[in-house]
């Protein structure tokens, strides 16, 4: 394939991938995101394009093999378009059903489809089930139509069409207008505005610049960047090539977890396909814009997901934050002028451009526009990842769309924002999820993981292992958190041990503005949060593991015989 | 090969930049057989890349990628992440360091098995969940583990 050397002919060739997937034309989609992979779909694929083959019917039904498409609670997901029927848990046994009687005679397999527990009633198609329908999928549904190997698939869907209007239509000081008038504000944690962090990059002189894409996705329990990045690379590629143009930029950087390997594959596929076509290099589009991205692989430090310790770890150097007063806009990467976003804020990068800012604005509330993803898992029925509007509520999120608490079990708290986030209980369960309201509450949006907890999690316990977690991974650069979090870690085991005094709570209490305020970068600044959280909304836990001796979940081991 | 020259010829890979080290010691890693990093390998780069020793192994010392000591044949990379943790990824633990013999960390005496607890592999529905050699185990309940290891074993 020659290269694509300006707009006239990215338009034709987009035409002709469009034209060669022919929308009405039979297909099956199959989730191989990683839970389904878990689920056994690799084999569901070959045997299906076995089936398909022995039956003839192999060039008139393509398998398409796409990235998750979030509900991985069900998985394997198999999708039969035009139509949109859902099947899920599809088995190898399964298969030559849906080939000889789906696919050759039309018929619904009843047993495959999605069974509603509260109408008992099956649901045939993929955008009525529940789980589905409260969504609004504007950034990960197209995830469930593209071979994220496919350069040629992410361009029938309309792809690289705002690269190419930013470039061909509009000027820089016209892109960041749209971006900052879109309210579009970062996806990874901090909810900075984008706007206002380009903008500062982009005033800043340099013949140098850089962007760089954070998929450092290290918050447990959150997953939707890794299935952005296996599902539509393509996406986050076109947002950074935007953003560079914006600012200036020649050079972008992904940095991402040496533990997604699928994504590091996907991701280099699809840099190296832009590449091939010419839309990653030198005047691209004819309109003298230079660009490339390179992948940088993180050691697995959790701290790096903070953008100073990441830039020194692309660098070469150990991932330590350094103070904030340095701004990234004027001195980021090799102390040039940088740019860094989340994957998910990147990804929603071309749809502002496509769609323009006031669309945007239409989604999601004020202070907090368009939609979020979410990685709804822990003790709900319906696990997997949903993208909503800002602004609904929690209930809708984890009893609506998540179906409830698994066994039916009582609700007792759930815990956004990652390690370092707070847990929100049932009281609160009407707020509306934006960026500023979860901050009110005393836990924040963090990059989007939401833990379900039933009756049977103990708040202490839960408080204890985030503990743990950012104790371990506090980079050690700052007393207050180095030992702060040490100590706090000590004083939580005391109480799970049934050995805590009211003394130690008043210690936490003093302890947690001490590390947050003596600590110089957002691990450290935020670490007391499962702490203070946990406090302000189970301390009568709290009391019962000190005065009672007893743990009311059943969790704490040393408080079960008594 | 020498501990020299696989290092002159990882880091050539990476343009011989000291910006890349964190690159090339994934990559000598990943050649080893037992997957970690001899000392005369970390100081065979750091003399390659003209860096003082105490720069690599600050490196090799500060991400959790990086092991220096052998690991077994089979990682299990148990998931012990938030989703995880509320769905009792603590009792699989326990039962997998039973199962094998071995504590969080260690290795077994024969090199086939290793244990590590992760923090997230990104695979959050499916909690509990451990990744052997790349492939996914979810939903784990203590029962299954010995069938599984099996398979490797």
């Amino acid at each position: 394939m020659k290269k694509i050397e300006n707009a006239a002919q990215l338009e034709a060739y987009r035409s002709q991938c469009a034209a060669e997937r022919d929308p009405d034309r039979a297909m099956i989609a199959v989730c191989t995101g990683t839970g389904c992979q878990a689920h056994g779909c690799d084999k569901v694929v070959d045997l299906m394009r076995a089936e398909l083959k022995s039956a003839g019917l192999a060039d008139k039904v393509e398998v398409k093999t796409t990235g998750c498409h979030g509900y991985c609670e069900k998985g394997p997901l198999a999708v039969v378009r035009p139509e949109g029927i859902l099947y899920q848990r599809v088995k190898e046994k399964n298969v030559a059903d849906i080939v000889s009687q789906t696919i050759a005679k039309g018929e619904v397999l009843d047993k495959l489809l999605f069974f509603d527990p509260t109408t008992k009633e099956r649901i045939k198609l993929e955008k009525d089930v529940p789980f589905y329908k409260l969504q609004e999928r504007l950034v990960f549904g197209d995830n469930g139509y593209i071979d994220p190997t496919s350069i040629e698939d992410y361009l029938a869907i309309g792809g690289y069409k705002a690269l190419q209007k930013a470039l061909t239509e509009m000027t820089p000081d016209q892109v960041l207008a749209e971006v900052s008038e879109a309210g579009l504000r970062g996806r990874g944690g901090g909810g900075f505005a984008t706007g206002r962090k380009w903008e500062s990059a982009k005033k800043v002189a340099g013949e140098i610049k850089y962007v760089i894409c954070n998929a450092d996705e290290g918050d447990p329990g959150a997953y939707m960047d890794r299935s952005l990045l296996e599902g539509n690379p393509h996406a986050i590629v076109e947002g950074m090539m935007i953003g560079a143009f914006t600012i200036g930029a020649t050079d972008g950087y992904v940095y991402v977890r040496n533990e997604y390997p699928q994504a590091v594959r996907n991701l280099q596929c699809a840099i190296n396909r832009a590449r091939e076509l010419g839309l990653l290099g030198d005047n691209i589009l004819g309109s003298g814009f230079n660009f490339d991205i390179h992948i940088s692989k993180g050691g697995g430090a959790f701290v790096c997901g903070e953008s100073s310790a990441l830039i020194a770890s692309i660098e070469g150097e150990v991932g330590e934050p350094r103070a904030k007063h340095i701004h990234m806009a004027e001195s980021g990467l090799w102390g040039k002028p940088t740019v860094l976003n989340n994957v998910e804020t990147w990804a929603n990068v071309p749809l502002i451009i496509n769609r323009g800012a006031a669309w945007y604005r239409g989604i999601g509330t004020a202070g907090s526009t368009g939609t979020k993803i979410f990685s709804l898992v822990g003790k709900v029925k319906n696990t997997g990842l949903v993208e909503v509007p800002m602004g609904i509520s929690l209930r809708k999120i984890i009893f609506d769309i998540g179906g409830g608490i698994t066994k039916n079990r009582a609700f007792k708290a759930v815990q956004t924002g990652g390690p370092s986030g707070g847990c929100i209980p049932e009281a609160h369960l009407d707020m509306p999820v934006d960026f500023d309201a979860l901050t009110e509450l005393g836990s924040m949006m963090g990059s989007g993981g939401m833990i379900v907890m039933d009756d049977q999690t103990c708040m202490v316990d839960v408080a204890k292992y985030f503990v743990a977690f950012l104790k371990g991974e506090s980079c050690g650069k700052c007393t207050t958190c180095r030992e702060g979090l040490q100590r706090m870690h000590e004083i939580l085991v005391k109480i799970t041990e049934g050995k805590g005094t009211m003394a130690d709570l008043a210690l936490l209490e003093e302890m947690a503005p001490v590390i947050q305020q003596g600590s110089m970068c957002g691990l450290g600044k935020t670490a007391p949060n499962p702490v203070l959280s946990t406090l302000r909304y189970f301390r009568d836990e709290y009391l019962a593991h000190i005065n009672d001796k007893q743990c009311p979940a059943g969790v704490c081991k040393a408080l079960m015989a008594s | 090969m020498s501990a020299e020259r696989l290092s002159r010829e990882v880091a050539a890979l990476y343009d011989n930049n000291p910006a890349n080290i964190i690159a090339m010691l994934q990559e000598m890693q990943n050649r080893n057989k037992n997957r970690y990093l001899p000392r005369p390998e970390l100081e065979a780069l750091a003399a390659c890349l003209a860096v003082p020793v105490a720069k690599v192994y600050r490196i090799a010392t500060f991400f959790k990628a990086f092991n220096l000591e052998p690991k077994g044949e089979h990682m299990v990379s148990l998931c012990v992440g938030t989703a995880c943790h509320v769905r009792g990824a603590a009792k699989i633990l326990t039962a997998l360091e039973g199962e094998l013999g071995i504590a969080d960390g260690g290795t077994t005496s024969d090199l086939k098995f290793s244990i590590e607890t992760v923090n997230c592999v990104g695979a959050c529905a499916l909690g509990p969940v451990a990744v052997i050699n790349e492939e996914y185990f979810g939903e784990l309940e203590a029962e299954m583990l010995p069938e599984i290891l099996n398979r490797f074993r």
